[in-house]
């Protein structure tokens, strides 16, 4: 049998819109199998992962909860995906958000004035693009490749929060934990849903949303970045320069990830703590790429992938998963789907005689 | 006897595509055999058929007779048939001798030798130890050949040789030709230089749309019939420009000199040039003698970051400014690479003529105007007879010949004051090409300043007013198109001229 792949004349609509559920079945069965293999009950942590996270009131909210920062992030770097810009140090650029907006209430745990939360957000935005100017700037000027720097920045980032957290901003009340004072009301995003943690960074979220798919849609600016991503030397031919595209595209990535940094520790937190971010900055490139980097996907698989962390938390103590099984289902989730994005520009052609 | 190589009912499809259809062709041993067609008429596909790049859907081969499959170059080669490409395969950081070393069997002292001896036999001289990259095209065409000559092939398949060499190198190659056709060798020759083949060869097999139109002997009847043969109709007839008043110099180069930092990049030494409105100055020179780099920096795709003075649009100094700001100043340009330069390939043609023409109301307030966008693209597919299903159709999807028409226009359509071309009909076919030219040649007479580079030396001989020519980087002196000759230009070519 010969198998050829063939470049189809338009991309295929129906593969594009089913390559994301094709992921989401292979992964599940990828799993099943796995589960099974590790003496794990496969059915009941398919359950936990992948339905409970839909049952009761309760268990929903928690998924928009996590949804906002996700989608937040991920249209950001989609943004600079599409330019061909990788930025994959998100979460570093979530955690100095996080410690900028934090440095309010920090500083001022008794502060009420009703400027604290709109400071802290807008500290939140400038620390994590700042954060990812670096990389900007090193990109433009030496070169540097912008996943390796953002990545590394990563981790310095860490070592400044841990730095903060055990030392100048640790609670002295909070009986040597490395976490900082509770904040003031003042410095908390309202609640959006009576009764839940669902804040209204979610609105935010969805108008961040609204705001890049003009961008992307409808803007010269974003037609730039996307001739840049698609075919660099045409953006030179055109005189669309690559160091601007860069720089947009970092600073937006890094923008948003701050904001989301601050709206984490604004809202279900109420204080910065070390573990500030669940590993948003790294799933939230899943997202992106499951939402084909279109922020009306991106609204779509941050829903999902938000679903997936409720599941995953609940597949732990309900399946007695360990919490690396959850990260092989979001890995794999991403291998299945950028496999089946071949199909959308390709068709697979059989030939059983095996004669050309 | 059997003929050397003979197909029967070859077939191809590729896709929707029919490369090849019903293909009968017979190769003797000791003739020159040429293979004429337009681009895309299927002679690349018949060729990689026969060299075993390739296996036909339908029909079959005979070679010396025999029924054959040829599932591999190798195979091709084991029977006897060596290929030298347009584009070359050799590596550039080897000598001469290494890199026939790792396909032919023998000590690199023996190589040497019979590198040598052929040379000798057949007019192909080249130093075994040279290193690739220090030779130039000719030379390396010579290594290509002597190459496929060490493995003693009875067939010899040269795909369009000539249109990397310049006069004087063609005259020689020729002689190589007929050389080896003196000793029995039988040769395919794939051209679409009509004058060549007639000169050439002893036979000459037609494609038109994938199949054989014709079957004669190219040195009976004219260029002109074969052309007819060839495109289905009669030929264009050219549009020499007729002399009239010039404007104000429109683009000027003075002593520009540019050190490129790739290795096998090109440098550019002391470069003028000087165009006024309503002249086409042609830059005559094999690829790879400077063009892209003096495309580039003509267009602002390399800005220098000092002595802006050494480029000037319209009178003004923009050697460092982008190619943007170039553009604003009245600056348009076609680019010798279509798909990935002059288009974007995965957008479609209304995003592409945004590429370039976002100022001329495509773009109100940071916003794409949709509406504008498509009527500015049906406009140019209307005026430039683009062959596509419309302004949604993706550019890579067109022809190589449809997409030159639409970047042309589009171009065109920004009504520039200077207009760069390069190679402003590789690929397309003569109808379009000759269209291509004429439009070139109307915009000249409405007052436009025009660059035209190109390796196409009678293409230049047609349209432009004056020539120069680019050799290694340098550029010749000016000379006026009447007062020229194909072989002065040839000599500029080879560097050979004081």
């Amino acid at each position: 049998m010969k198998i050829t792949f063939e470049r189809r004349a338009a991309l295929s609509r129906p593969v594009l819109l089913a390559a994301p559920l094709i992921a989401l079945g292979l992964a599940m069965l990828t799993s099943l199998i796995l589960f099974a293999a590790l003496g794990k009950p496969a059915g009941q942590a398919l359950y936990s992962l992948l339905l409970e996270p839909f049952v009761g009131w309760y268990n929903i909210s928690e998924v928009l909860l996590k949804m906002g920062p996700l989608m937040l992030i991920a249209q950001g770097l989609a943004i600079g995906f599409r330019a061909n810009v990788f930025n994959i140090g998100a979460e570093g650029q979530l955690i100095i958000g996080a410690l900028c907006a934090s440095a309010l209430p920090v500083y001022f745990p008794e502060g009420d004035s009703p400027l604290m939360l709109p400071a802290m957000i807008a500290l939140g935005a400038v620390g994590g693009a700042a954060w990812a100017a670096i990389a900007a700037g090193l990109r433009v000027r030496f070169n540097a490749n912008e996943i390796l720097v953002t990545l590394m920045l990563t981790l310095i980032a860490t070592q400044v929060l841990n730095y903060l957290l055990l030392g100048p901003w640790k609670d002295p009340h909070g009986f040597n934990f490395p976490q900082s004072v509770t904040f003031p009301d003042a410095a908390l995003l309202p609640i959006l849903l009576a009764g839940t943690r669902v804040n209204i960074s979610l609105l935010g979220a969805f108008f961040v949303s609204a705001l890049a798919y003009v961008m992307m849609r409808h803007r010269f600016s974003g037609y730039q970045l996307l001739v840049g991503g698609l075919a660099p030397r045409a953006a030179r031919y055109a005189g669309f320069t690559e160091a601007r595209a860069v720089w947009v595209s970092l600073l937006l990535g890094g923008l948003m990830a701050g904001l989301a940094g601050a709206c984490e520790v604004a809202g279900p937190l109420g204080q910065l703590q070390r573990s500030v971010s669940t590993g948003y900055g790294y799933s939230a490139i899943i997202v992106a790429y499951l939402g084909g980097l279109n922020p009306l996907g991106i609204v779509v698989s941050a829903f999902l992938m938000a679903a997936l962390f409720i599941g995953g938390d609940n597949a732990m103590v309900s399946a007695d998963l360990p919490v690396a099984a959850v990260f092989v289902f979001q890995g794999l989730l991403l291998v299945f789907y950028l496999g089946s994005l071949t199909f959308i520009r390709h068709r697979v052609i059989l030939n059983w005689a095996g004669r050309a | 006897m059997a003929p050397l190589l003979q197909l029967s009912g070859v077939s191809k499809r590729y896709g929707g595509v029919q490369a090849n259809a019903g293909i009968d062709l017979s190769v003797d041993a000791g003739s020159i055999h040429a293979i004429l067609g337009e681009n895309g008429a299927g002679k690349s596909t018949l060729m990689k058929l026969i060299y075993g790049v390739e296996r036909p859907d339908e029909g079959q081969v005979l070679w010396q007779g025999q029924a054959v499959t040829l599932s591999s170059p190798s195979d091709a080669r084991r029977l006897g048939i060596g290929m030298v490409f347009q584009h070359f395969s050799l590596f550039e950081t080897l000598s001469v001798v290494q890199n026939m070393a790792l396909i032919v069997p023998g000590s690199k002292g023996e190589l040497a030798t019979r590198i040598r001896d052929l040379g000798a036999a057949f007019g192909l001289s080249v130093d075994p130890q040279a290193m690739v990259h220090a030779l130039s095209v000719g030379e390396r065409q010579r290594v290509e050949i002597i190459r496929c000559l060490l493995l003693n092939p009875a067939l010899l398949i040269l795909d369009e040789p000539t249109s990397v060499l310049p006069p004087q190198s063609v005259a020689l190659l020729f002689d190589t030709l007929r050389a080896l056709r003196a000793k029995g060798m039988a040769i395919l020759f794939i051209s679409h230089k009509l004058e060549e083949i007639r000169e050439l060869c002893d036979t000459a097999t037609i494609l038109r749309q994938g199949r054989v139109t014709a079957r004669l002997d190219p040195r009976q009847g004219t260029a002109h019939d074969l052309a007819t043969l060839m495109i289905g109709r009669p030929m264009p007839p050219p549009v020499h420009p007729t002399p009239h008043g010039l404007g104000e110099e429109r683009l000027a180069l003075s002593n520009l000199s540019f050190a490129n930092d790739d290795p096998f990049g090109v440098s550019l030494t002391d470069v003028s040039l000087s165009v006024r409105g309503g002249e086409i100055l042609g830059i005559a020179g094999i690829s790879g003698n400077g063009q892209q780099e003096l495309a580039a920096l003509i267009s602002g795709e390399i800005a220098m970051k000092s002595g802006a003075g050494a480029v000037q649009v319209m009178g003004q100094p923009v050697g460092d400014l982008g190619a943007a700001a170039r553009r604003l100043r009245g600056l348009a340009f076609v680019p010798e690479d279509r798909l990935g330069r002059g288009a974007v390939p995965d957008m479609s043609l209304a995003d592409n003529a945004l590429l370039t023409a976002h100022g001329r109301g495509l773009v109100q307030n940071g916003f794409i105007n949709r509406k504008a966008e498509r009527a500015f693209t049906a406009d140019c597919i209307a005026r430039f007879d683009v062959r596509t299903s419309g302004p949604q159709a993706e550019a890579g999807s067109l022809s190589g010949g449809n997409l030159q028409k639409f970047i042309m226009g589009r171009e065109m359509m920004l009504d520039p004051n200077v207009l760069l071309v390069a190679q402003p009909t590789w690929g397309v076919d003569i109808g379009a090409a000759a269209d291509i030219r004429q439009r070139l040649v109307a915009m000249r007479n409405a007052g436009a300043a025009i660059v035209v580079i190109s390796e196409e030396i009678d293409e230049l001989f047609e349209i432009c007013d004056r020539l120069q020519v680019l050799h290694k980087g340098h550029l010749s002196p000016s000379v006026d198109v009447a007062a020229t000759s194909v072989e002065q230009i040839g000599t500029y070519m080879i560097g050979a001229a004081a």
